[in-house]
């Protein structure tokens, strides 16, 4: 059968029945982004009830301290110019991607990895010094609210870095192909999503909590 | 269906782009333009700029406001015309309902917050 699938490009009236089972993988490709799209929308929601529950909560400090004294906007700085940097490299990826250039693709792919490892590591920092001090999700509700936001977020990021890595061994071992763009283009719009989500946590929690 | 034939049989890129391929260009103003809608809201909060703090939160809210479609258009392609509109769809609606959920659940947990009996009333109020 795979050969009738080969000549199938030029004799498209003789295997015309072929057709469909021949090119499965075009118009699953295209849906892939559509659907891939719907999934970051329904994340969006998750978000945007956590959000909900942190305006809901955020000032119910239960005597405990408060986000001026537990937060430090130099660290957020920081980690949101992390995250900022592994957005453009991952653009960059995308660019070389788009030129099928493997070596500049996996490079790229590299350095976003490790921007958002850094991301990860000044989060896991910041929550260890919170709990060190026993500003820990038991302690309020505003904790509580912080915790499971900017925790589901990191979460997040830990998987777009494990999916990253998997996406380079993919790609080390069978090149660029059409199957491997899309899943880039999917990890694409799963990273920049998370820069936008990360947008709203920091002018909600942090900033807004500085001003509270 | 027929439109869909032939545009596998071109192989067109466009029909993989929920978001299209952005160009060098796109990524650098995106990213230009996301430092300075960044650091601004950080200068305002870290400096003590602006002393009253409800107009510092409002702008600071702004410039995320306009930080998120300058991502939206820079890093994630949205566009009107991609996937034949159903990703603008999927987010006009995702936006409706995000609207509607956050201003609902804050306006309705706000007024109960300000109506709720003060606590140290209810030992008199004779409740069990």
């Amino acid at each position: 059968m795979s050969q009738t699938m080969t000549t199938g490009q030029q004799n498209l009236s003789l295997t015309a029945r072929y057709f469909d089972l021949n090119e499965h993988d075009h118009p699953e490709g295209g849906s892939t982004m559509l659907g891939f799209w719907i999934y970051l929308m329904s994340d969006c929601l998750i978000f945007a009830m956590l959000f909900a529950a942190y305006g809901v909560l955020g000032a119910n400090y239960a005597t405990g301290p408060s986000p001026k004294v537990l937060f430090d906007l130099d660290l957020v700085a920081l980690n949101t110019a992390m995250l900022l940097f592994s957005s453009i490299t991952y653009g960059f990826a995308m660019l070389a991607m788009e030129k099928n250039k493997i070596g500049a693709t996996q490079m790229w792919l590299a350095i976003t990895g490790l921007f958002g490892a850094a991301f990860l590591a000044i989060e896991l920092y910041e929550f260890s010094h919170l709990l060190h001090i026993g500003a820990t999700p038991q302690r309020s509700a505003f904790l509580s609210a912080f915790f499971t936001l900017v925790g589901t977020h990191g979460l997040h990021v830990t998987f777009g870095i494990i999916w990253l890595v998997t996406l380079m061994v993919q790609v080390s071992r069978k090149g660029l192909i059409a199957a491997n763009k899309r899943r880039l283009m999917c990890l694409s719009l799963f990273w920049h999503f998370l820069d936008v989500i990360w947008i709203g946590v920091f002018t909600v929690v942090y900033l807004m909590g500085m001003l509270r | 269906m027929s439109a869909a034939h032939d545009e596998t049989a071109h192989h067109g890129h466009d029909d993989h782009g929920a978001a299209g391929h952005g160009s060098m260009r796109d990524y650098v103003i995106g990213f230009v333009l996301s430092v300075i809608l960044t650091a601004i809201p950080f200068w305002l909060v870290m400096g003590d700029v602006i002393a009253d703090k409800s107009l510092a939160a409002i702008i600071i809210v702004a410039f995320a406001a306009v930080q998120v479609v300058v991502h939206m258009v820079y890093f994630l392609h949205m566009n009107s015309k991609s996937e034949g509109g159903w990703t603008m769809m999927a987010l006009l609606f995702t936006i409706m309902v995000v609207v509607i959920c956050l201003a609902g659940v804050l306006w309705v947990m706000f007024h109960l917050a300000t109506n709720m009996m003060p606590i140290h009333d209810m030992s008199n109020m004779g409740m069990g």
